[in-house]
């Protein structure tokens, strides 16, 4: 398969074409620049069809334009009968067969990408993730490594990564547009995808299956990280934090942690637990809020004390402290304390709002 | 005998109570056409609603709940409520004129199968107004549809059901009409491509309806009598739903689009002055269109986790189709050639279709490629591609087909200045519109997003799509202006304007409530222009002139439809309080009571007596 791989890629307006597709879209968030296996595959399939296409398009346009400046009415033809001609088989299959040909063009990559895409056969020896979907978040379990985290998918770079994916709730799909196409995570039956990054970096995931009122908000993240980070990050989301929170409104955060928020949300990384709430650990680390909040304390105390107005729809609207009320005094306590938890040296660059 | 001028001498209400009870496949063209309309102009504003929400990053204009309203409402009216009913209008106005017929098969049908489909409309829309409408997008998907809170799911449920069971009695109607009553010499092979075309939808109809038909009725039982077909936790599963729907949906795709392309050969034909290239061609298309257009349903669902073998599969399936589907282009594109173009409204939306389709079938091919389509797939680049085929396809036609027939229908031209001007603006703002809609979904952005984050590159390509339905609403405005100028200025247009080949426009403008006083006797592919190139202005009788059988109006049709109706509210609300199971009893009784009074009553119709024909043929 590589060696069609080289002819396309040969091709000068395969590079044209590129640019120009490129032009916009979000750097690690486009599908149009791909940095990943799976959406390299998908983007080669992609600009085989539009080059196929255009063929298509350009013969349909030259007769179109041809006909109709050809053979419009003008004047003096109001009473002209022109011969009413039947058919013409042998053009007729020349426009049968020809398109046929031109749909093998696109049928073999297709086929031979669906399957290379499917392969599972290097899943016992590769980084395992469960993945869990739920309404409007996603839980992250590395299976070998007894490691829980949520929002922020780690990997190494260059390496496969098989996430074994299914729905806590209703349906949601897995997609991160630079890295690979998408997947559904649906309630019943486990889906298995592989990923694997070219370039470190912080790469925008999306839900991509209509979930109800935040599916628009169900964002998530994958670093990709070497692989000497990846290994200390797995380590210190391992090892639980032993120190108590450096000031005085962090550590009275912690205790209001405690009493209303621990049953849902876990702290300790090393755990198997199912999650109910995301799993907080290395917090302080995370990319974002949420998954679309910037990552600051004002954002999470407007996020603790109201989270249904950025979030509609969530989970957390069932929480007991919020039937109670919380005054922004104790929110900004629990922000403190959250913000302080920091597992890891491991720390990923990542400014989601560059014009801001 | 003019519906219009009739009914200038009559009072409101008997004009009303007329188009109740009416049994006439042309008044019931018309009311297809008021409703269908009406539920157009309503999907229009739920979409100008969603575009104005998306006209910025992180816009508050609507909220999250009631965005997800919109957009469910949004295709389901413009799928159920309005595209198909819109098309049904014209295969009513039109199809028993051009095989020769008097009516259709089943009047009576008929007419049940309008009121179905309106009072079923009226039930979607009516969670509006009970604190939520529909809100699991126009596929439903479960679970999500079936944990949905309040009744708007309910109302999609029986909404659908009942307009449902309406679409399954046209479609049945016009495979008898089709099939029976054509006149003498109407071969299958010279009949008129929009009927043939929409004889092969209304095939389509018969297997596809029945999948939805079943789907809903699981649904129903999962939300309103706490059964778990697709519920996991209880040993449901909820991908069946998925593989329902989409055996319907995707055949409903080409229910849409094969009349149309009826339409436009009509269209091209009659405007290039020559018989359709490749008549043969184009029903062996058609028909193949309609065969595997059965065999690719799983390709709405690539994603879902099928595996590689079923994905390969139904990718290539797929991609065939686009074969057929070249064959009528290129055959649209020769019969114009040699021919003698003439640019009227309708065949400037016929000119504007082909580049269009080309597109939306271009993009067609390329989701049909699975591994692309990991990409494409619930992106805006699939929001794109199915708006290029149903607006770039099924829209203009119909827009096409309400100038070509309305002076058929109502024996008024549309102005013809103002309908070019409504295509040009239209045409601009459905490009400007969808055209960025696929890099934007390539660019990261996924389908029923109520808001996008800032600085993500989206922000621009939004702003343009929301400028472009703007344009397109003001096409509509000026289309109404138009229908509206043309009711009060208009004069009657005559017989035959368009210079027509098939016999529809041999009956008299406006025509008489028998449509053919002899049913006419058929010579060739487009009968009427056989008959003209003899040196003929009238189609040869194939009968003496004689008593003709006419069937009676009834309000039967009208009375089952409100008891059903009825019922439908019984079922959803009655697992708030067990009293209102009456409300099912008493809808239902309503409903078979009526079913009773037609099987036991008989109504055998009345007789025009031959004389009274003589004397208006002397008039």
């Amino acid at each position: 398969m590589k060696k069609w791989v080289g002819k396309v890629r040969m091709l000068g307006l395969f590079s044209l074409m590129a640019i120009f597709l490129t032009a916009c879209g979000k750097e690690n968030l486009t599908a149009l620049a791909p940095k990943g296996y799976s959406a390299e595959r998908s983007f080669e399939v992609i600009i085989i069809s539009i080059l196929v296409m255009t063929i298509v398009f350009v013969v349909v346009m030259a007769i179109f334009t041809y006909v109709l400046i050809k053979y419009r009415r003008k004047k003096g033809q109001e009473d002209y009968v022109p011969e009413q001609i039947e058919g013409n088989k042998t053009l007729e299959i020349v426009w049968t067969i020809i398109p046929i040909l031109l749909l093998v063009i696109i049928a073999v990559p297709t086929i031979a990408t669906t399957y290379d895409l499917a392969d599972e056969s290097q899943k016992d020896d590769s980084i395992n993730v469960n993945v869990t979907g739920k309404q409007f978040w996603w839980n992250f379990d590395y299976v070998n490594e007894g490691i829980q985290t949520s929002q922020d998918l780690y990997i190494p770079v260059d390496t496969r990564v098989y996430l074994n994916m299914i729905s806590g709730d209703v349906i949601h799909s897995f997609w991160v547009p630079t890295l690979a196409g998408k997947m559904d995570v649906n309630p019943e039956n486990e889906n298995v995808m592989y990923i694997e990054a070219y370039e470190e970096g912080v790469y925008w995931g999306k839900c991509a299956e209509f979930c109800g009122d935040s599916h628009s908000l169900m964002d998530f993240k994958i670093v990709v990280v070497s692989q000497e980070e990846y290994d200390q990050w797995i380590e210190n989301m391992g090892t639980p934090m032993e120190e108590e929170p450096a000031t005085a409104s962090a550590q009275e955060g912690k205790a209001l942690f405690e009493q209303s928020c621990l049953s849902c949300h876990a702290t300790d990384g090393a755990t198997t637990a199912p999650a109910i709430g995301p799993n907080l650990t290395n917090f302080g680390n995370r990319t974002m809020i949420a998954g679309v909040l910037e990552h600051n304390k004002e954002e999470l105390v407007e996020w603790i004390v109201d989270p249904a107005s950025k979030k509609p729809g969530n989970g957390m609207l069932n929480a007991p402290y919020l039937q109670e009320g919380i005054s922004t005094e104790d929110a900004e306590k629990i922000a403190d304390y959250l913000l302080e938890l920091k597992s890891t040296e491991v720390v990923p660059e990542f400014e989601p709002f560059e014009d801001q | 005998m003019s519906t219009l001028a009739a009914s200038n001498k009559r009072s409101f209400w008997s004009v009303v109570w007329d188009y109740i009870t009416t049994v006439d496949h042309k008044k019931i063209g018309v009311l297809y056409l008021i409703a269908g309309g009406f539920f157009f102009l309503l999907g229009g504003l739920e979409a100008l609603a969603i575009r104005w929400q998306l006209v910025k990053p992180m816009n508050d204009f609507v909220s999250a709940g009631f965005y997800n309203e919109l957009i469910t409402m949004h295709g389901t009216t413009m799928i159920f409520l309005a595209a198909m009913p819109l098309i049904f209008a014209f295969m009513n106005a039109v199809i028993p004129l051009q095989i020769g017929a008097r009516d259709v098969a089943f009047p009576f049908l008929n007419s049940l199968g309008l009121w179905l489909f309106v009072f079923g409309g009226i039930m979607l829309n009516v969670g509006w107004f009970t604190g939520g409408a529909a809100d699991a997008g126009w596929t439903a998907y479960t679970p999500l549809s079936t944990i949905s809170p309040g009744e708007g799911m309910d109302y999609y449920v029986i909404g659908l059901q009942i307009s449902g069971a309406g679409t399954l009695m046209a479609g049945i109607n016009f495979l008898v009409t089709i099939i029976n009553m054509r006149a003498p010499g109407m071969t299958y092979m010279r009949l008129p491509l929009f009927t043939w075309t929409s004889f092969v939808a209304s095939a389509l109809i018969l297997f596809a309806f029945p999948a939805l038909t079943v789907g809903l009725f699981l649904m129903m039982f999962d939300r309103m009598f706490d059964s778990a077909f697709f519920d996991p936790a209880m040993g449901g599963n909820s991908i069946i739903w998925q593989h329902l729907f989409w055996i319907f949906g995707h055949p409903e795709v080409y229910i849409l689009i094969l009349p149309i392309f009826g339409v436009f050969s009509e269209v091209v034909s009659t405007f290039s002055r020559k018989r359709l290239f490749g008549y043969s061609a184009m029903v062996f298309a058609t028909v193949l269109i309609a065969f595997l257009g059965f065999m690719v349903w799983a390709h709405h669902m690539f994603t879902v986790g099928m595996g590689a073998a079923a994905n390969a599969i139904f990718a290539v399936a797929t991609m065939t189709i686009a074969v057929p589907t070249g064959i009528k282009i290129f055959n649209w594109l020769f019969t114009m050639w040699r021919g003698s173009i003439q640019i009227t409204t309708p065949m400037l939306y016929a000119l504007g279709f082909i580049p269009t389709f080309t597109i939306g079938g271009m993009t067609g091919v390329m989701l049909a490629a699975a591994t692309a389509d990991y990409q494409y797939h619930d992106s805006y680049f699939v929001i794109a591609h199915f708006h290029y085929v149903i607006i770039g396809g099924t829209v203009f036609g119909l827009l096409a087909a309400t100038h070509y027939w309305w002076p058929r229908m109502f024996n008024r031209m549309l102005d013809e200045r103002l309908g070019k001007i409504t295509f040009w603006i239209f045409f601009v703002g459905f490009h400007l519109t969808f055209m960025i809609q696929h890099f934007l979904g390539l660019w990261g952005m996924p389908r029923r997003y109520w808001v996008y984050l800032p600085d993500q590159g989206l922000d621009l390509g939004n702003a343009i799509s929301t400028a472009g339905a703007f344009l397109m609403a003001i096409a509509v405005l000026i289309l109404l202006y138009n229908i509206i100028k043309t009711a009060i200025k208009g004069e009657p247009c005559g017989d035959d304007p368009w210079d027509g080949r098939t016999l529809e426009w041999a009956v008299p403008i406006p025509a008489p409530h028998y449509n053919f006083k002899q049913v006419p006797l058929v010579r060739g592919l487009d009968p009427l222009w056989v008959e003209k190139m003899d040196g003929r202005k009238e189609m040869t009788p194939s009968e003496p002139l004689d008593d003709i059988h006419m069937p009676n109006n009834t309000v039967l049709p009208f009375v089952m439809t409100i008891g059903f109706f009825i019922a439908g509210f019984g079922f959803i609300y009655q697992k708030y309080d067990n009293a209102l199971n009456a409300l099912i009893f008493v809808g239902m009784g309503i409903a078979l009571g009526a079913m009773l009074v037609r099987s036991l009553k008989d109504d055998l119709g009345y007789h025009i007596p031959k004389k009274e024909l003589e004397k208006e043929a002397r008039k």
